[in-house]
């Protein structure tokens, strides 16, 4: 049986023919999936719903274009293949549409500007940079996209770290693909299908049937690794019927699964399945932020014991082998790494991201145009085009208002703080001093509370440091997963630090006050490029702290037995604040806290608007 | 556009039960609905929407009026029209869903810049509210939505009434409107008070059984592949259960709520800790709700403990870095009371 647990003890995967001009490797695969996904996307964009396209540009994701341009014309004629484009950082409401202020006042009657969604409907839409899109501007599509006929969006994904999209929008296109390991010599491996063959497909896929035993493995599947949403249920299940009508049968069998399961649900898992005879004597670490609803045991009800009637979690099992002598080497092991990691951040990310919205005191007017949230200043606007009546000619009673008399209102709103917590989990930081620590990492979670702040989580350990709760507001999270944190191995201070510096400057860089808490004993014995040695870790962790008090407010909170020196020289040598746990108790450490966020980042910040 | 049924939607008992409580009885107040995304939930929304009995209304009247109770200020049905009214048309129950990130003049509605600008004339432009009226609002991500919005839009809520007071106007509407919020709990929490003002909440999630998420894809796929047959067959039981609603309507006001169901509804939120009186209004009026929907005559102690998780699941957090499941510690106050 198939241990994803052990990379190493893998069998290698059975041999496989040839597609078509004899070039192996990860990039042919990749490619060859790819066009087949293309040619999938086109036979059933209703149930896809949309591709998230994990590629920079270049010309493997042309290549891809064309591929489904091509396939789209054959199977709807070109209409249907045109490409419209949503423009980078466009506001919500050209996704849906609405009054165009600025043609309206040129014009005398009111002029709507249509929607983009509105525009592309039935036909292609491309969305750049997804993973950069704002949360308003992603939810207007994904609720755009509810409307029939519906376009097919390409969303591509250009961020470097799998940052994912929006939960709204990424729940609504279910297929998946990366073309990074994608060459120039391997697109030659796969070509579209031709126009015949997808009209065939076509004129069969209505007569295709997926079985209960089949639709119950993919659902097995989807439980097994943590993908609770139906969309992409019904997505991957249409997938398995798209590829077997391409395949020229009228039955879905394994391949199709294993192909619907690699499109859909393998690249957004949040979990591995475990394999079946395992799944009682272990169970594989769980990521301190595992998302609830998620079973990691293969799906194999006892009771299902039927001779006569296939199992689906039998199937389920060999439709995941049949995925994983599919994959390019060494890629499954990246995917299940990566979904052990927890791949689920990406909501976190997106509350990292969001901006204040508009909103606090009203500080004045400033030029622009509205929309995206800013609002007009009406009063200020009519008295600016005031004393240009004359001259432009107005009378009956009519105001002649021009593009450069909008006034919009600026408002000044309270800045949000970030805090992030920065705990030494190391061995030299006793289990009891961490739990006493973690008391005061309560009280102070009870003041972010109270402000409306939000927190992150940094723990350092043996090599590295890691975060471990990317900046987020559930500060539920924030304890269970400070709870959760396990103790023990050496103390990379340096690298702990500058985590929370880069936290910290992303913050800053969005007009947030930032404050870190540092939980250490100070003791710092590797260096920040991981090499043991006293001296060299506390060189770099001066350093890292310094840099560090640069960018936000810092207390060191010292978690020793005894007031460590080292721990008060860092914080003194970097001019943040010390308070030694031994002997503080609650108040003296929300007041250091308070006290932080007081001659830190100023109180009030002008709105960007 | 064909709405999904109903009643051909698989398992979400909860939010079925809770929406169907909340239409009963809009007094309740709005729904919570938590969870993951794709399980069902706005499908859920509309199909209910579509559950209820078309509402009599003028053509194009934008503020949804009820034509025995005008809003003052709609031009199609209010004194403005000047005795030259429109045909009464029926129209669907409306189903507004609130964008995120929207701003306070699309929610309560401002002033109508087109004619303020080109005549210099103050009038007042309706907002979603309007549009909701006599039907739901449904807000995704609730949780991520500005505070002050959320604030205002339980106010009307609890109120039915929309007033503006801005830009030079005061106006005020008619907004009976049900609010239902869903989101992800993970990424962020409702102040408590926001939390305390939503009448019932129900936890969703993906069903556990792999038997139950096959005949969910399978009923999608009868749906989208011929949704006039698959109407046809489920009709009957649409028909019923909107008439169950219906009566249950009728019958609410003659639900007898006996003095040891009050008592019990007193002990029960003294056990669990929640903050104020909402707790029991809401427990006393869904229950009262659940019975006229059931066709019982008076409210017992079984039907509040069904909807006891409902009610008061979302009020008993006292410390907010505490998310230990809501749900067990009613059930385990259900259960010591029902030892006493």
């Amino acid at each position: 049986m198939l241990d994803l647990a052990d990379p190493a003890a893998w069998p290698p995967p059975p041999a496989r023919p040839d597609p078509g001009s004899g070039q192996g490797g990860a990039g042919a695969e990749a490619w060859t999936m790819a066009v087949q996904a293309a040619a999938v996307s086109a036979l059933v964009p209703g149930a896809v719903g949309g591709v998230v396209l994990a590629a920079g540009p270049g010309p493997a994701r042309d290549a891809w274009l064309a591929a489904l341009v091509a396939c789209r014309t054959a199977l709807a004629g070109e209409d249907a293949a045109m490409r419209h484009r949503l423009p980078v950082g466009c506001p919500a409401e050209r996704v849906s549409g609405g009054l165009d202020l600025a043609a309206t006042l040129a014009a005398g009657r009111r002029i709507e500007a249509p929607g983009i969604v509105a525009r592309a409907a039935g036909a292609i839409l491309l969305a750049p940079a997804a993973e950069a899109m704002a949360p308003a501007t992603a939810a207007a599509l994904a609720a755009a996209l509810e409307a029939s006929p519906a376009p097919l969006v390409v969303a591509f994904d250009e961020g470097a770290a799998d940052e994912g999209l929006a939960a709204a929008l990424d729940d609504r296109l279910t297929l998946r693909l990366a073309l990074g390991a994608v060459a120039l010599g391997d697109l030659g491996a796969a070509a579209a299908p031709s126009p015949a063959a997808l009209k065939a497909a076509a004129g069969r896929i209505g007569r295709v049937t997926l079985d209960d035993t089949a639709l119950a493995a993919l659902a097995g599947l989807a439980a097994g690794m943590g993908l609770g949403s139906l969309r992409l249920l019904r997505g991957a299940a249409a997938v398995a019927r798209a590829l077997a009508a391409l395949d020229g049968r009228l039955a879905v069998e394994e391949d199709d699964l294993a192909g619907a399961v690699r499109l859909v649900l393998a690249p957004r898992a949040r979990c591995w399945p475990a394999p079946a005879e395992e799944a009682e004597d272990e169970s594989p670490p769980e990521p301190p932020q595992d998302p609830p609803a998620d079973s990691d045991e293969a799906p194999d009800p006892p009771e299902d014991d039927d001779e006569t009637e296939p199992d689906p979690g039998e199937l389920a099992e060999r439709v995941l082998e049949a995925m994983a002598a599919s994959l390019p080497e060494g890629q499954l092991a990246a995917l299940a790494a990566a979904a052990r990691a927890g791949r689920g951040k990406s909501g976190a990310r997106q509350g990292a991201r969001r901006r204040a919205a508009a909103r606090g005191r009203p500080a004045g007017v400033r030029p622009g145009l509205p929309g995206g949230g800013r609002r007009l200043a009406l009063a200020e606007t009519l008295a600016a085009a005031a004393p240009w009546q004359r001259l432009r000619g107005g009378g009956s009673g009519r105001l002649q208002v021009r593009r450069d008399d909008l006034r919009l209102r600026r408002l000044e709103a309270p800045a949000e703080a970030l805090t992030v917590f920065v705990v030494d989990a190391s061995g030299s930081a006793a289990m009891a001093r961490l739990a006493e620590a973690k008391g005061a990492v309560e009280i102070l979670l009870a003041e972010a509370y109270r402000r409306r702040d939000r927190v992150a989580l940094v723990a350092f350990r043996g090599r590295g440091a890691e975060l471990v709760l990317a900046p987020t507001r559930a500060l539920a999270r924030a304890r269970r997963a400070l709870a959760g944190l396990p103790g023990g191995g050496a103390t990379p201070l340096a690298s702990g630090l500058e985590a929370a510096l880069a936290l910290a400057a992303a913050a800053r860089r969005e007009g947030q006050a930032a404050q870190v808490v540092v939980l250490t004993d100070g003791r710092a014995n590797i260096a920040r490029d991981g090499q043991p040695g006293r001296a060299g870790a506390r060189a770099d962790a001066e350093a890292a702290a310094r840099a560090l008090a640069a960018e936000a407010g810092v207390l060191v909170v010292d978690t020793a037995a005894r007031p460590s020196r080292e721990a008060r020289s860092l914080a003194e040598g970097s001019g943040a604040r010390y308070i030694a746990l031994p002997g503080a108790d609650a108040g003296r450490i929300a007041d250091a806290a308070r006290a932080l966020r007081g001659d830190g980042a100023p109180a009030r910040q002008p709105g960007r608007r | 556009m064909p709405v999904f049924p109903f009643s051909a939607i698989v398992g979400q008992d909860a939010l079925k039960t809770a929406l169907m409580i909340a239409a009963t009885d809009p007094a309740v107040g709005g729904v919570l609905a938590m969870g993951e995304r794709g399980t069902g939930k706005s499908t859920t929304i509309r199909a209910l929407a579509g559950l209820l009995p078309r509402l009599p209304g003028r053509e194009g009247c934008v503020y949804n009026c009820d034509p025995a109770r005008p809003a003052p200020t709609c031009e199609v049905c209010g004194p403005v029209a000047g005795g030259r009214l429109g045909p009464i048309v029926e129209r669907a129950v409306p189903v507004v869903d609130l964008p995120l990130g929207v701003t306070e003049d699309r929610v309560l509605g401002a002033l109508d810049l087109e004619r303020a600008l080109a005549t210099g004339e103050k009038r007042f432009e309706p907002g979603l509210l309007a549009r909701a009226h006599r039907g739901f609002l449904y807000i995704d991500e609730v949780n991520l939505l500005e505070d002050h919005i959320v604030d205002l839009l339980l106010d009307v809520a609890a109120s039915g009434e929309n007033v503006v007071e801005r830009e030079g106007l005061s106006v005020r509407h008619p907004a009976k409107v049900v609010l239902i919020g869903s989101g992800n709990p993970e990424e962020g929490e409702l102040r408590p008070q926001l939390l305390d003002r939503f009448g019932l909440s129900v936890e969703v999630s993906a069903s556990r059984e792999i038997v139950e998420r096959v005949e969910a894809v399978r009923r999608r796929e009868a749906f989208e592949d011929d949704p006039a047959a698959f109407l046809d067959t489920w009709a009957s039981a649409e028909t019923a259960a909107s008439a169950r609603l219906v009566a249950a309507r009728a019958r609410l006001a003659a639900v007898a709520v006996p003095d040891d169901a009050r008592e019990r509804a007193a002990r029960l939120c003294l056990a669990l800790g929640t903050d104020g009186l909402r707790g029991e209004l809401t427990l006393l009026r869904a229950a009262r709700a659940l019975a006229a929907l059931e066709g019982l005559e008076a409210v017992d102690g079984a039907l509040m403990d069904r909807v006891a998780p409902m009610a008061l699941g979302h009020r008993l957090r006292r410390d907010p870095l505490d998310d230990s499941a809501a749900g067990a510690r009613v059930e385990r106050a259900l259960a010591d009371l029902a030892t006493v």
